[in-house]
């Protein structure tokens, strides 16, 4: 127990003292402060992976390590699309997953915000439209924002989860 | 050359990837006497597809890539352009039923005898259709084919008691989506069947078409975790087939960009596997140190997994003597903190309690379904294509590093736990040496596509062995390509793994492999 604790102690709060430029760190903070001013409560995110390559779950993981403390600050990934405020949906929809991202989406009680992330969940990406993929998240669900990048950073996914709510 | 004394003919690859032979076997029977006779001499199978080449005036092809003690024996069997068929292999290599079923899916070769349910075709396609069939008719202008939804015929469990649980194909957390099918008494787990084929997006029929470069792209989005891996099984691929040897420059940048791939997903699953044993510290400290790792990446190669940096002919970022600095300074640092924190691990009762016993596999079985990568070598099996082995020699610059392979007997989670830490200790050592010796050199060749042209590579990613088989066209683009996940041979091991134990350890379970979806559904 006591080097555990020590381990804790000695790495402190990383959330504060980013590594990187200052500007990341102050724009990481406006960002969070200003989600949850506008929602004045917690935000709750149901992630739907449709087809992606698992490179956007690698960021989207990210955002609820130390640096990023997505979760600390309120903004929360819930098991169920029921108790969820907003579907973080990655593509390109595959067909066989056309069906439950569109069962996903009909459980997430209104309003609802979607947000597409990734390429692939904006446009299809490398993969497209074919026999297997329905590409663009927006060509099943009404998607509010894009977020682009291949993945795209852990802040580019909090600037678009923002982009989302302010639209929302 | 041959191989067990069977009656195909084997030539070796060119190149300067690992060992790979190419051989054609006469017919099916020919086939299927070499697979036993691999399975005899204690072989697995890699990968298994199928080709339409009537444009070419043939029929169909089977390709069939084994790994034996030497290297890789790739067999192709021609088959005739009506009704194509081939003897069941998954009575020998029960991991082949899956990729059969996906061949008989995409291309339509049948495979005689065992289950034939369909694999990746769900109800986005009808039956008799298969698109990668090269006159496989358009689905309808503007509506596609209808999405129906699909029945499968899961195996039933009778019994007083026994009860199913449906979980998927979205689950729970943020992971890939797929179909656990368990049947329980109590919270006991009886039986669990996968269905997968939910990620299918037709990355097959996608390279099809496409040049080098292109492929490259996607080669890299296989499987996002692994895109290193599979950039360079790619890249050996086509510079085997075109006869290109990149510089020793760009392989040593390789492997230092293969070794961090490695790091990074494994202090990402150790600290994951600490989470689903409700110790949270564990990925609160991972991830931070996984973190620090990734911004490294971005700061020297200019993405923080290293997407599309390892091309074929070489690799597109150079490093410079600051950053391979920073780089070494980083690797000693990173060594203290999972020292640290390992100790904390193996010292945790509590932690301990829910690793050990958990989720077991042996050998026996590992070497039953093929198994490669962490899973394998955490049941004893010194299974690592990094490293020297009796008949078998890796490539540059594997070579010349003495790569050990990480092994654990025990073959449950506390095993793959295990294994974890310690590859992450051996590619620190990696990575410094690498650094520290980096040849000058090309960064990067041309590769001229030349027609007609095929090549093999291997690849030893940190989830197991990649294997990419590339066919190129009379102008040079890609006829076919199938790249192949060691998920394949895992999944189903994961099933077995989890019997005995109870639903509620299952995530720690799944965890503890953490296989590919996209990788295996492709």
């Amino acid at each position: 127990m006591i080097p555990l604790l020590k381990r804790i102690f000695r790495t402190g709060i990383v959330t504060e003292p980013l590594p990187e430029a200052g500007e990341a760190k102050a724009e990481i903070e406006r960002l969070q402060d200003e989600i949850l001013t506008i929602l004045g409560r917690a935000l709750t995110i149901r992630e739907v992976d449709a087809g992606s390559c698992n490179g956007c779950e690698l960021e989207i993981h990210a955002l609820n390590n130390a640096y990023y403390n997505l979760e600390g600050r309120g903004i929360k990934f819930v098991a169920s699309p029921r108790h969820a405020d907003m579907l973080l949906v990655t593509g390109p929809v595959t067909r066989n997953m056309e069906n439950a991202l569109r069962i996903a989406y009909d459980c997430t009680p209104d309003p609802k915000l979607v947000v597409a992330v990734g390429d692939c969940g904006c446009t299809g990406g490398i993969f497209g439209e074919s026999y297997a993929s329905c590409g663009a998240v927006d060509n099943v669900v009404a998607v509010d924002v894009r977020v682009p990048g291949c993945p795209p950073t852990p802040l580019a996914l909090m600037q678009g989860i923002l982009a989302a709510v302010k639209r929302g | 050359m041959l191989f067990h004394a069977e009656p195909i003919e084997f030539t070796l690859q060119e190149g300067d990837g690992a060992p790979a032979w190419r051989g054609r076997a006469a017919d099916g029977d020919d086939l299927q006497r070499f697979a036993v006779s691999v399975h005899r001499h204690g072989g697995r199978i890699a990968a298994l597809w199928g080709e339409d080449v009537r444009p070419m005036g043939r029929g169909f092809t089977l390709h069939c890539v084994f790994a034996l003690d030497e290297g890789h024996a790739w067999v192709t069997l021609d088959l005739p352009a009506e009704n194509p068929a081939y003897p069941d292999l998954a009575g020998i290599f029960p991991a082949a039923n899956r990729m059969q079923r996906a061949t008989r899916d995409l291309v339509g070769i049948a495979f005689e005898g065992g289950d034939q349910r369909p694999w990746l075709r769900h109800g986005a396609w009808p039956e008799g259709w298969y698109p990668l069939r090269h006159d496989a008719p358009s689905p309808p202008e503007g509506i596609g084919f209808a999405n129906l939804p699909s029945d499968y015929a899961f195996v039933q469990m009778g019994g007083e008691g026994a009860h199913e649980i449906p979980v998927g194909p979205i689950h729970a957390g943020i992971i890939e989506p797929g179909h656990f099918r368990f049947t329980v008494v109590g919270e006991r787990v009886l039986r669990l069947e996968q269905r997968l084929g939910y990620q299918h997006k037709g990355v097959e029929k996608r390279f099809i078409g496409m040049d080098l470069a292109e492929g490259s792209r996607l080669a890299g989005r296989i499987s996002g975790d692994a895109t290193c891996a599979y950039a360079w099984a790619y890249a050996v691929a086509a510079e085997a087939a075109c006869g290109v040897e990149p510089s020793g420059r760009a392989l040593g940048l390789r492997a230092l960009m293969l070794e961090r791939e490695r790091v990074a997903n494994h202090l990402g699953d150790l600290g994951a596997l600490g989470n689903d044993a409700a110790f949270a510290f564990g990925l609160t400290q991972f991830m931070r140190l996984k973190e620090d790792w990734l911004r490294l990446n971005a700061r020297v190669f200019g993405h923080r997994f290293m997407m599309d940096r390892i091309v074929p002919g070489g690799v597109a970022v150079d490093i410079d003597g600051a950053a391979l600095a920073e780089i070494g300074a980083q690797c000693s640092a990173l060594e203290r903190e999972v020292k640290a924190l390992r100790s904390i691990y193996d010292e945790h009762p509590g932690l301990q309690d829910r690793f050990l016993t958990l989720g077991p596999i042996s050998a026996e079985l590992a070497r039953e379904l093929s198994l490669t990568g962490v899973a394998a070598r955490a049941t004893g099996l010194l299974l690592d294509g990094r490293a020297w082995r009796h008949g078998y020699e890796p490539p540059v610059p594997y070579a010349g590093l003495g790569v050990r392979p990480a092994s654990d007997e025990r073959g449950d989670v506390a095993a793959r736990v295990a294994v974890r830490f310690d590859e992450v200790f051996e590619s620190l050592r990696l990575i410094r040496a690498i650094a520290g010796n980096l040849p000058t050199g090309p960064l990067r060749l041309e590769v001229a596509p030349k027609p007609g042209v095929e090549g093999l590579g291997v690849i030893e990613g940190w989830r197991g062995e990649v294997v990419v088989g590339l066919r190129l066209d009379a102008q040079g683009r890609i006829a076919r390509a199938h790249p192949h996940d060691p998920s394949w041979q895992a999944w189903p091991a994961l099933e077995f793994a989890v019997l005995k134990d109870i639903v509620p350890d299952f995530p720690l379970i799944n965890k503890s492999f953490n296989l590919s979806y996209s990788g295996a559904d492709l």
